[in-house]
């Protein structure tokens, strides 16, 4: 036992800032280990800051080429993706869920608290169960989302191999903001592709809360050329919108249609610990400053990726990655006391319509009026008219595109 | 929580790679750090002035491209110039 007089020094110890533990790293701790907080995490320790990600999983699974594994081209462990490359790099990484965040402190499901002086949320989605009524927790596994990559693609794919030929898949698409906006059809597209192989008596309805859509010409087009009679688009004016869930049917104002096999795409709003940290605002998603990312409502807390309102972005693992650089960026400055730089950001989202037919949409942003605005002029989709073999190239351009990301983050 | 830091700190906040200018951090969203089979070439390695004159080919559109016409789009020449000059030295 030490002495009374040791303690009392040690106690002195910590409570007198000596210089030595002033000149301590600044703490920054970054909640969650997708595409933003695991790029942040790596560009703050790089930065030299002392960063500790948080994240429950013991590895990844990306949601980008998910659609691809739904539709049998690829296995799930394609997109699985540990953490050894970052702790390789000295990034420290705890596994645990972040449940609150206290002044200064981020407190974690399995009881220890991790101090910061910055904070990075970047906890992607949660996905709102009764939000459409009668579609729960239970039900998602009768009819899943297969919105968070995982057991719920796989739930998605072994339906549709299931399923005998001549079946009725639906699919319930929500209206916006939600990940990823050119996924829904993305999905439709390679469901469709796998019917037209495997199973061409099955129909496809997609029943849409929306009338329009991320890159629709370019999927219209694609649908009519490929998928004549297979794939059948209701969008919102014609009574797509779907209202609820009842037994084996997705209930519309009009109708009541029978699935074989159903994937209802959710409402989402951002991951939990969002609204636990009072970062989300009453949309369910949080406000943030365009230049730092840091968030509207609680100081000191920045936001990046799915959870972020980030204005013209949309909520991609291209953006998530972009805005993670940026926030890491404006978190040294801000820590250094230095104005950040105003940030320029880019986004690509490709999508496949088939195997060897991809599309693209692109943009590039800045910061006006405090919101993320497009840069005129730039961006836009891939062009309407352009041959096979420019969206074969596209198709092989977002593949290494998925490849390069997922190293440059995760390897 | 808008501590600031004491000089030291400061020292070896710095001491890292120069501040990449605006944009200049998405390109390795699709740029790989080392040649890689059906990606776009590496960028770092690349004279500058070739990057640069090959952003303002792709943004008067003169030479055919995919994607980098819609990006280069959204850059003034002194980005440009600035990107062309981060990227060919990263990593
Ligand atoms: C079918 C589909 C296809 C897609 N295709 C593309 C595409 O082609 N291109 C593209 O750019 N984007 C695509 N996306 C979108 C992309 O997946 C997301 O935009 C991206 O994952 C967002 O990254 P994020 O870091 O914000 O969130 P996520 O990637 O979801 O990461 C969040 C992480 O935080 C963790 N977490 C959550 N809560 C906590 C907590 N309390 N404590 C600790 N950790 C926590 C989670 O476990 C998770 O690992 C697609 C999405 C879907 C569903
Ligand atoms: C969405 C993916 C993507 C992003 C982001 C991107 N590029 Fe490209 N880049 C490409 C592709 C694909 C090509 C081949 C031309 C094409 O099809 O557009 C290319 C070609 C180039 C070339 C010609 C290289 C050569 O040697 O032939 C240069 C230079 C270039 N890009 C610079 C940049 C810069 C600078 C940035 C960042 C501001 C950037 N790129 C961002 C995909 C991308």
């Amino acid at each position: 036992m030490p002495s009374r007089r040791a303690v009392l020094a040690l106690l002195g110890a910590v409570a007198i800032p000596l210089p030595a533990f002033a000149q301590a790293k600044p703490r920054v701790v970054v909640v969650g280990g997708g595409f933003g907080g695991a790029t942040c995490a790596r560009a703050l320790h790089r930065a030299g800051i002392a960063v500790t990600l948080v994240e429950p999983n013991p590895a990844y699974t990306a949601c980008p080429f998910s659609n691809a594994v739904v539709a049998g081209l690829r296995e799930l462990d394609g997109q699985v993706f540990g953490y050894d490359g970052l702790k390789r790099e000295d990034v420290i990484v705890v596994q645990d869920r972040a449940v609150g965040v206290e002044t200064g402190a981020v407190v974690l499901a399995g009881g220890g608290r991790l101090p910061f002086d910055r904070l990075v949320l970047a906890p992607g989605i949660d996905v709102v169960f009764g939000a459409l009524p009668g579609y729960d927790e239970p039900v998602a596994e009768r009819m899943p989302h297969a919105w968070k990559a995982g057991p719920q693609t796989v739930l998605l794919r072994d339906k549709l191999r299931a399923m005998p030929d001549g079946g009725m898949v639906v699919m319930s698409v929500p209206a916006n903001p939600y990940r990823c906006p050119p996924g829904p059809y993305e999905r439709a597209s390679l469901i469709a592709h796998y019917l037209k192989t495997h199973k061409p008596r099955c129909k496809l309805l997609v029943l849409d809360a929306k009338d329009s859509f991320s890159k629709q010409k370019l999927f219209q087009q694609a649908w009519a050329e490929l998928y004549p009679g297979l794939l059948e688009w209701v969008p919102l004016s014609a009574g797509g919108k779907v209202t609820g869930v009842e037994g084996d049917a997705l209930v519309t104002d009009f109708q009541r249609v029978t699935a074989d096999v159903a994937n209802v795409i959710p409402p989402q709003r951002a991951g939990a610990i969002a609204a636990a940290a009072g970062a989300a605002d009453r949309s369910g998603w949080c406000p943030i400053d365009p230049v730092t990312f840091e968030s509207r409502q609680r100081p000191g807390v920045h936001v990046i990726g799915d959870a972020a309102i980030a204005g013209a972005m949309p909520k991609s693992a291209f953006a998530a990655n972009g805005q993670a650089k940026v926030c890491a960026a404006a978190v040294v400055a801000l820590l250094r006391g230095a104005a950040p730089d105003p940030p320029k950001l880019i986004n690509t989202c490709y999508s496949l319509v088939a195997p060897d037919y991809g599309i693209s949409i692109a943009g590039v942003y800045r910061a006006a009026e405090g919101r993320l605005v497009d840069v005129e002029g730039a961006g836009g989709t891939s062009p309407p008219d352009a041959a096979r073999s420019v969206r074969a190239q596209e198709a092989a351009y977002a593949e290494a595109w998925f490849r390069t990301i997922t190293g440059a983050v995760f390897g | 929580m808008r501590r600031l830091l004491p000089a030291a700190v400061l020292v070896l906040l710095s001491a890292g790679a120069a501040a990449a200018p605006p944009g200049a951090e998405a390109c390795s969203g699709c740029h790989p750090a080392t040649r890689a089979e059906g990606a776009p070439p590496p960028l770092a390695g690349q004279p500058a002035d070739d990057i640069a004159a090959a952003m303002q080919d792709f943004r008067t559109g003169q030479r055919p491209a995919t994607v980098m016409d819609r990006i280069a789009k959204g850059f003034t020449d002194e980005e440009i110039r600035a990107i062309a000059v981060w990227v060919a030295r990263a990593q």
